[in-house]
This record gives structure tokens, sequence and C-alpha cells, in this order.
């Protein structure tokens, strides 16, 4: 018997995918939960692994091509079956058949069958309390951000939602886990990728000879960074300070507890510094964590840190869930996983989902200082520069320094000049503040 | 203020109700000279005499069987097993006669069958038991398993004036570690209650016996990370007290049960169900046993510290059950 290979939903409300590269050939065999191809979405990047094992007896869509969710992307079968039944349509027009018609394996309305384990199908993962509270309260569980086991929604988390939405009425509150992000506010599309850290290495086009240009169509990750920061730029008018950051006191601080971090299995890097520094900065100035709704001010609470990471054709922003509740290991490990997670498409949609500010480090491929574009619906976002050596003036003597450039790039409409420098000079006291302070 | 230990707690127990009440009597293996290999019942020979502290053959079938006959004819016997462990030599008296009498003859059996029980005091597989589970698919009987002076005094009390067999399992390893002050009054504890030790939110942990201690050690550690932890203390189970089973399962969710009697067909497992089958909607995760593996008690030290549950077994699964 073949089996579907169906293109999965990565996530509610998505209704496409693209095939972006198959990992085997036709005839080729694959065991199951082997990756088998690999899709790009509007929200993320992910590896799809075999619904069963077998042999790729068929590619129905071709990399490149989009197709609507559970349409029939290949078929899996034992080697020397039939190519295809003869009541299928021939595979050069690959419909993308309504998916109810042939006999689902599970009778969710999208199964998915082939999603990974750790991409959410069309289901969140709860349990028998969770549900009971949800059918009660008439809540919808898969809005609810989990923070169990695997994004699990736990019965803390049901409650805090329940009491989170209740309260959602004035202006301003604590931010509402999943409501900002959701598809129903207009003004505020999937907080998707943000300002562009320095880009991957571009391809290097190929010219035929006589070829004068080469067109090639954007990925779906490039569209959406377009479409996103056209949008911003068009919504927020950008205002950038720059402010210069002596980190003697961070490389001390982080040369002392390197050691330390390195025996639970994590590498320290400056960046938890920043973020530390950032969430305190907000603490003091929380109109840095904030958002425009209309001709209000959205401001939250809960601290969300989105730290842009580049990736080979593009960048994605995965974001810190309640950074300002983590001690600086918390931050690192936190920030490593979802780098890692970035980096080999294993992010789910909730990774990218739900951030109140972004820093992004404009310094990893040599950038003195960069001015990102704000990632909406953010009011803010922060540029790391190169931490280089320099010489500079202490007390009336030239000493040599790392020095870094920190940039800030912030919504004019709700930030001004003054909020800006307030908040960048906390982030530069909390970084130079002497190590043991 | 006299404290009171646990094994003392037990002998005033017996001590005040055969003050009280002249059918109360005491029967075992070296009761009386001896003052029984722990000494439960010292000094009971001086002062209650060889009518009613009688020292037995080796023989458990025959005490069991000997109490059986005299609380058929209207005594209230305490037999004692030297160590719980040999009561699976009078088992056959104890669940085909005793349990049995009232539903075949209407006729009831008052009889009290105590000893010592559980390990952690090195010694051994015959004298480290906790037979718990062979009884508690007898209807009939009742077993309560006291972790306190106050429950100790209290259950041995009410076990002697229950009119239906009851075995007290008590736990060695209490005997002289807990000390309690011990309100002078006469009081005893319900068989089929238990007591919550410790209030919590995040999880409940349901034990018995000496692992409430475990279970309270871990709450402490626990505490420290955020993690709030109900203990609940069986005390009876047989009946089990669901009403307050199910009343933490609800109130946290999240649910430990944690035992002494090795892991597979160990009472835990009935607690589990009852759970599953009556709060299921209330459930936020697995409910998660804790219990010894299958094996009997190892005699090693170091084998027995790992047989048996430890504060950080429980720390450990605690914490992964909260993050679920």
């Amino acid at each position: 018997m073949a089996v579907d290979v169906i293109m999965p939903q990565m996530g509610e409300s998505i209704a496409e995918g693209t095939i972006v590269k198959w990992l085997k050939g036709v005839g080729e065999s694959v065991d199951r939960d082997e990756p088998l191809f690999e899709i790009s979405t509007d929200k993320v990047d992910a590896e799809i692994p075999s619904p069963s094992a077998g042999v790729l007896l068929e590619i129905l869509v071709p990399e490149g091509k989009t197709v609507e969710i559970n349409t029939v992307v290949g078929r899996i079968g034992a080697a020397g079956e039939a190519k295809q039944p003869a009541d299928r349509p021939a595979p050069s027009a690959p419909k993308p058949a309504a998916a109810p018609v042939k006999p689902a394996p599970a009778p969710t309305p999208a199964p998915a069958p082939a999603a990974a384990p750790q991409s959410p199908p069309s289901f969140t993962r709860s349990s028998p309390v969770v549900q009971k509270i949800a059918a009660e309260h008439g809540v919808d569980v898969s809005l609810v951000e989990g923070t169990g086991e695997g994004g699990r929604v736990t019965k803390k988390d049901i409650m805090d939602y329940i009491a989170s939405g209740s309260a959602a009425a004035p202006p301003v509150t604590p931010a509402q886990p999943a409501a900002p992000a959701r598809p129903a506010v207009p003004t505020a599309p999937s907080p998707g990728p943000a300002a562009p850290k320095a880009p991957a290495p571009p391809k290097a086009a190929v010219f035929a000879a006589g070829q004068e240009e080469v067109r090639e169509q954007m990925s779906i990750m490039r569209r959406k960074i377009a479409e996103h920061m056209v949008m911003s730029k068009h919504t927020s008018p950008h205002v950038y300070t720059i402010f210069e950051v002596d980190m003697n006191e961070v490389v001390k601080r982080r040369d002392a507890s390197k050691r330390e971090f390195e025996a639970e299995g994590v590498k320290l890097t400056f960046l938890p510094y920043f973020i530390e520094a950032c969430i305190r900065g907000i603490k003091e100035y929380p109109i840095i964590n904030s958002s425009v709704d209309g001709d209000t001010v959205i401001y939250k609470k809960t601290v969300n840190v989105g730290i842009a990471v580049a990736l080979e054709n593009g960048l994605i922003v995965p974001v810190i869930k309640h950074a300002d509740q983590m001690n600086l290991l918390g931050l690192a490990k936190t920030a490593a996983d979802l780098g890692e997670r970035a980096r080999t498409k294993r992010l789910v949609p909730d990774d990218v989902q739900g951030g109140t500010f972004t820093i992004t480090n404009v310094g990893v491929f040599g950038g003195t200082f960069g001015l990102p574009i704000i990632n909406q619906p953010q009011a803010a976002i922060m540029g790391i520069g190169t931490i280089m050596k320099r010489p500079v003036v202490i007390d009336d003597a030239i000493a040599i320094r790392p020095i870094v450039y920190l940039s800030l790039s912030y919504d004019h409409r709700i930030v001004d000049g003054a909020d800006a420098a307030r908040f960048l000079t906390v982030v530069k006291r909390e970084l130079e503040k002497p190590a043991g302070a | 203020m006299p404290v009171t230990t646990y094994i003392d707690a037990i002998k005033e127990g017996i001590w005040e109700e055969m003050e009280k009440d002249e059918r109360v009597f005491i029967l075992g293996e070296d009761v009386g000279i001896y003052g029984g290999a722990f000494k439960v019942t010292k000094g009971m020979l001086d002062k209650f005499g060889p009518m009613r502290v009688i020292d037995t053959p080796i023989s458990e079938s025959a005490i069991v069987g000997a109490a059986i006959g005299a609380a058929l004819v209207g005594m209230r016997p305490v037999a004692e097993m030297q160590f719980i462990d040999f009561i699976s030599c009078a088992f056959d008296q104890i669940v085909n006669f005793a349990a049995k009498c009232r539903y075949r003859w209407g006729a009831g059996v008052p009889i009290v069958v105590r000893g010592p029980s559980g390990g952690g005091v090195h010694g051994g597989p015959f004298h480290s038991q906790n037979p718990e589970a062979y009884f508690f698919n007898v209807p009939g009987l009742k077993i309560v398993c006291p972790s306190t002076a106050y429950d100790a005094k209290g259950l041995i009390k009410a076990a002697i004036r229950d009119p239906d067999p009851v075995l007290y399992f008590e736990h060695k390893f209490l005997y002289r570690r807990i000390k309690e002050d011990l309100p002078t009054e006469d009081f005893v504890v319900p068989i089929g209650k238990a007591a919550i030790r410790r209030q919590g939110e995040d999880l409940s942990i349901i034990t018995y016996g000496a692992m409430v201690y475990k279970a309270l050690e871990a709450a402490e550690a626990l505490a420290g990370m955020g993690i709030d932890v109900e203990v609940l203390d069986l005390r009876s189970i047989l009946p089990l007290d669901e009403e307050a089973i199910l009343a933490t399962a609800k109130k946290t969710s999240k649910v430990i049960v944690l035992h002494e009697a090795t892991l597979t067909g160990g009472p835990g497992g009935e607690v589990v169900a009852r759970i599953a089958e009556k709060a299921f909607e209330y459930l936020d995760g697995p409910i998660v046993r804790i219990a010894p593996p299958d094996t009997p008690v190892p005699y090693s030290p170091p084998l027995e510290e790992a047989f048996l549950p430890q504060t950080m077994d429980i720390v450990e699964k605690a914490k992964k059950l909260a993050a679920y």
C-alpha cells in the first residue's frame, strides 16, 4: 500500500507551503521519520520527516512549487510497487487535490501525518484539565501560548491566558500572550523576519555567455522580508540614536563566568549581557517595549526579546519569551537553543511570535554599527556593532578599550529622541558597571 | 513536656486500651518476658499478667488462628508478628478466615495483627518488607500504616476498637526517629481518613508510612525551586480515602504516588486508577508512581539505598512533572 505524503499545516494560520527541496529522489528508500523534504511557509521553514518507511515512488510537487496544505506532494510505498494507481491523475498536473477525498489516515481535519514531532499540527498539546477549562471559558486552546514540555499548554498557561484575556479591554495591560500576533489584527501582520542583519553571502548568479541578467524568483522568506521591511518603513518614522559603550567590564565578567557556563554546557557569548542591559533599560523606560494600536499605545509588561538570526538565504527572528524573568544562564541557554533551531530549521511557529523588542547583531559580519528596521509592531530595535579595541580617553590618558556601538532604531510616533537616549544611557550604565557590582 | 516516640505511642495505645477494656490482650513471639523484639510490649507482662500477655510458639498461623478464636468468643486480641514479613505464614488464617467470617457467618472478627514493616535499617530481604499489597486485594480487611506518633497511637486504638480485622503495619525506621508531644486525653484516628501534611498548589504527592518524610523533604527542596507541593498522607490504605485523594488531584492537577512497597501491583496503582477514572478531567499531566523496583529488599546498604525511593529521586520526578 502506497502512503501519500502531504504538505503539512505548520501553524493554524498557514494555508500553503512551498517545497524547497526534496531530500530523497524517486526510487530512493527512506525510513519512517527520516527527513524527506524541506518546506518554506509564511511562518517557518522546516524539514518534514517521512510518514512511513519505504521507497519514494513519485514526487508530485516539484521543488519551488507552492501548494495548499494537505496537498499530496509525493507517495511512498514498497520497492517495485506500481508507480501510481490507475485512478490517479497524471503527475504532470499535480492538482492541489482537496485533501479529505483521499482516505486520510487520521480523522482530524488536518492530521498532517507527515508533520515532524516538533512541528505543531492542527491541534495543540494540552491535557484533560486544560480542555475542561477551555470548554468552560470558551477558549480556543490553540491561541494559548504553551510553556509546558514540548510547548504543551498547561493548566497555569490557560489560567494566565484567561486572566489576562478578561482584562484585555483597557489599552495598558500586560501583553496578552497570543493576541497581538493573531491574523485578525490587520495592522500587525505576523512578526516575521526583522531588520536585515548582515546578509548571508549571496550566491553568485551564474551568467551564461552573452547573458546580461539573470532572473530568479524570490523565496517565500525573501518575499516576506521584503513586504515586512517596506511595511515597517511605511508605518513607522524611524529615528536612530547611537551610543558608544566600553565593554571592558563585560569582558571581565564574561571571562569570570565562562568556565561556569561551560560546565552547564552553554557557550557564554556577549549577547546575554546585551539582553540583560536592554531589559534593565525597558524596566526604566517601558515605552521602548510598547506598540501602537490606532491612537493608543500598548505598554507590555512582559519582555519577549527577538534575536535576529542570519540564515543561508535570509533571516528569522526567534523570540526569547519572558526574557525579563531569566537570569544570564537562562538567556544564554535560550538564545543558543533558538539560534541552533533557527539554523537547523526546527523552529515552530510559536518561536517567532510574540516579540516585544528585537536585538540584531550587525557586528557579527563586521559592521561598526547598523541602522536596523523596526520589527513591527514593536517600537524599537537595537543593533549591536562589532566590539573593537579602540583608543579612548580615560582620566585624560589614552587607554585601549573594547568598544561597541549600539544603535537604537525607534518609532518616532511614540518614542522621542530623549526617551531613546535615556534608554541607551541605562543600557550603557548596565554594561559599564564594574564587574562584581 | 513528655515527648513520645512513635514506638512508645503504639505501646501507650495498646496499654490504655488494655487498661480500659479487659477483653483486650496481646499475644506473639517473645512479647511477654522479653518485651518484644523491638520492646513494643515491654513492661506489659508485669502490668497485665500472663493471662493477657501471652508468649506463643513460633507459628504465625497459630498466633492468628488463636486470636481469631478468641475474637469469636468476645475477646479483642492484638497479635504481634515479630517482623511483619512473617505475616505470610498466617496468610490463610487472615484472608480465608478472619476477612470472610462476617460475610460468611455474620460473625465479626475484631483482631489486630500488627508488626514492624519497612526498610532503611539494613534488615535484608526477610526483615524489611512492606506486605500491604498482598492484603490490599482482600475484601473484609482494613489496613493502616501510620507515619506519625499521633497516628500510631490513634490508629492502634481505632484498630483495637474496630469490630473487624485490622492489619496494623508500623514502620520500624520511624520507631525511635519520630517524637511528638501527644495529647494526654484519649483520642483515636479514624480508619480510612487521610491527612494533608503540607498544603501546596502545584503538585501533589500521595504517600504513606516512612515515605511521608521523604515527600516532605522533597517538598522543601522543591519549594526552593518555586514548585509548591502538597503532601497527602493516606494513613489508611484499606479503605482508601478516595475523597481526599480526588480532592488533592483536582486541586493541583499533577500527582505523584509514592510508596515503599514495590512498584508492580503496589497500592499506588489503585490510587492512580481512581484518579484516572474519577478526576481525569482535572489532570494536567501523567500520574507518576515512585516506588522501589520489583526486587526483594537488598541487604547491602548502598543497594538498599538505591532500592528505596530517596528525596532526590522524588525531586527529579517532581521537577519533570511540574514542567510537563
